[in-house]
């Protein structure tokens, strides 16, 4: 029964990455339509600017998280402004294309930059575990700090996408791009306002992503990044909530797969509910059908 | 005697791919092929085999599918078990013999793979078939990685997730295939590109053709004109699919040994970007498309490390410029006037974009 409690709360917390990364891809795809499959690479190099600033220029974690953070913006915009802009007009394929050719950007860049030898990420955050149960049960500080700042990333969004004028002005472009151009938002800018959104997420699932698996590689990114995006199609690509959802399920779904059923069919078990969960809800948990019209 | 166009495009097509074929061989037997490039010219088949298989169904069928090394893998694997139980049990020397049985042995399975993964995901539309695809990629990837083959005389034995399996072992789990024989060759390489376009360009410009690039072009129209949307989409997956098989065959049995991390997600992903860069649809670009990317690395060899992140920007540059409304249309412009001069004659393949 501890054990099982262990497995659920380290479900929750690699659950909680998910989330936190699947809301990147959520918010690009409900207001670009594209399918941002550099998204897992920005989280890795969001990790390694955080790693950087720690182990080289010792800056505390805070200060860290927030240089990761400012540098993956940047880093959003500027490949949303080279990359993906110019093809608004272009066809879905061809900007997915244009996204992988990004990932293999990134990753390449990182391997030249940090080399391929895998760097050990330093711990962030340390307040001491919660011992329970006669300290059969271990919440470490890392999974704490994740599943807290997965709530407060999702209460911000929430309000933010809900009361605020960009927030609505977001909404808007993701409905219909050409009436809320005559209602005089610009959806460029406000495309280029998600992509920083969505990248400053990025570099805060990146440090918590190896906060509590701290191995550092240029390829870091590229696995989670692709569950992630699972866990949004799986709560229901566009939703907010339903990416929250979706990731936390899939976390607890891989953890206890991996821990119940077999080490080696984990990611397999992840992809099999994902198959069964379109087939009965084919516009995801909580994803609108959308009716086709003639 | 009067030949329909679709006929005499495909002759030309196979003639090219035999003129092709006979400038290898003569390279190769005067010792003119440079060394790096001769031991890609099989992965160069295999990859055109993958690229145009893909291509029949995210061009001519229209569906995106990210999970074709999937195939692959499933091809690689049962044509490598094949291989060796036509061998050690039957005695079977002939390499060539050998090759093109376990060619379709791989193909068999792959298509099998196909019909039973088709039927769900085929139900779904747009980027969430995308991602059933992806999800099943990795399924066959990971289900593959626990299996263990081995071979009892003229039995074979497999087992699940327990190494522990009577006999000589073939296929190991995560270490890969173990004493597989390498016996691909040149020949039959180009022999499997010319029976691929074979299939393709017929199964094209056949009735049933017509009937996928209908459903492509407006699913509901086709579907009020009496097609069978789903029956036909399935066709175009699952030749689809025992074509990629075929390839993978041909892929494992050049190597002695392999892993089912060399069928990973990148792989899938590196076909779509041969298909895509090659234009979607097109047949030949495709072809050209695959040779021309998998030599690409090698000839960066030049810029050590910074090959692949040449080829990255080229990958960037190459969407950007083809998707460019000034060069579209300066390139439209030159089509024009090219095709002025040089007689009413409509282009090779069947260009979507």
């Amino acid at each position: 029964m501890v054990a099982f409690l262990r497995f659920l709360i380290n479900g929750v917390s690699l659950g909680s990455v998910y989330a936190i990364i699947a809301l990147g891809y959520t918010m690009v795809y409900g207001i670009a339509k594209m399918l941002n499959f550099a998204h897992g690479d920005v989280i890795m190099v969001g990790a390694y600017i955080a790693f950087c600033a720690m182990a080289y220029l010792s800056l505390p974690p805070l200060v860290a998280v927030l240089l990761a953070m400012l540098v993956c913006t940047a880093l959003g915009i500027a490949i949303e402004g080279l990359a993906y802009k110019p093809l608004r007009q272009a066809a879905s394929l061809a900007v997915l294309i244009t996204a992988i050719g990004v990932s293999y950007f990134l990753q390449n860049a990182a391997l030249l930059i940090w080399g391929s030898n895998p760097k050990i990420f330093p711990s962030v955050f340390s307040v001491g575990a919660v011992r329970l149960f006669d300290g059969n049960l271990v919440i470490t500080s890392e999974t704490m700090l994740t599943i807290a700042a997965n709530i407060v990333i999702m209460i911000a969004l929430t309000l933010f996408t809900g009361r605020t004028k960009l927030g609505k002005a977001m909404r808007a472009v993701s409905e219909d791009k050409g009436a809320a151009e005559l209602m005089g938002i610009n959806v460029n800018r406000t495309i280029s306002l998600t992509f920083a959104i969505g990248s400053a997420l990025a570099a805060v699932a990146g440090v918590l992503l190896c906060s509590s698996y701290p191995t550092l590689m240029p390829t870091t990114g590229s696995m989670p990044g692709i569950k992630a995006f699972t866990a949004a199609v799986f709560g229901g690509i566009g939703s907010i909530p339903g990416a929250m959802i979706g990731g936390i399920l899939l976390g607890v779904i891989e953890i206890l797969g991996k821990a119940y059923i077999s080490t080696e069919l984990g990611d397999a078990l992840v992809f099999t509910v994902l198959i069964i969960v379109l087939l009965f809800r084919p516009a995801g948990l909580l994803g609108k059908p959308v009716r086709e019209k003639v | 005697m009067k030949l329909k166009k679709s006929t005499v495009n495909a002759v030309i097509s196979y003639g090219i791919v035999i003129i092709a074929f006979i400038v290898c061989q003569t390279m190769i037997g005067a010792k003119t092929m440079p060394r790096t490039l001769k031991g890609q010219l099989i992965p160069i088949c295999v990859y055109i085999v993958m690229a145009v298989s893909l291509n029949l169904v995210v061009g001519i069928s229209g569906e995106l599918s990210l999970g074709h090394a999937g195939f692959m893998s499933i091809g690689a694997f049962s044509g490598a078990i094949a291989s060796t139980w036509l061998l050690n049990a039957l005695g079977l020397e002939n390499t060539t013999v050998r090759l093109i049985l376990s060619l379709v042995v791989g193909g068999v399975f792959a298509g099998i793979a196909g019909v039973l993964i088709g039927i769900p995901v085929l139900r779904l539309r747009g980027d969430y078939l995308a991602i059933v695809t992806l999800a099943f990629g990795e399924i066959i990837r990971n289900v593959v990685n626990c299996l263990y083959f081995s071979q009892d005389g003229l039995r074979l034995h497999a087992s699940f997730n327990n190494p522990n399996v009577a006999g000589s072992i073939i296929v190991n789990g995560p270490a890969g295939t173990k004493g597989i024989k390498a016996i691909s060759t040149l020949p039959v390489g180009f022999a499997l590109i010319i029976f691929t376009l074979f299939v393709v360009l017929n199964l094209v410009n056949s009735r049933s053709g017509r009937a996928i690039m209908a459903a492509r072009d407006n699913r509901i129209a086709a579907e009020a004109m009496g097609i069978n949307v789903t029956k036909y989409k399935m066709m175009a997956f699952v030749t689809s699919a025992v074509l990629a098989g075929m390839a993978g065959a041909l892929y494992g049995l050049n190597f002695s040994t392999f892993t089912a991390a060399k069928f990973k997600f990148d792989t899938s992903i590196l076909v779509l970007v041969f298909v895509v860069l090659g234009g979607i649809g097109n047949i030949w670009g495709s072809i050209i498309a695959a040779a021309l990317l998998t030599v690409l690395p090698e000839l960066l060899r030049a810029f050590a490390d910074y090959r692949m992140l040449i080829y990255a920007i080229v990958l960037i540059l190459v969407m950007l410029a083809t998707n460019n409304p000034v060069l579209q249309s300066l390139a439209a412009r030159l089509t024009r006037v090219f095709r002025r001069k040089a007689v009413p004659a409509d282009g090779k393949g069947g260009a979507a974009q």
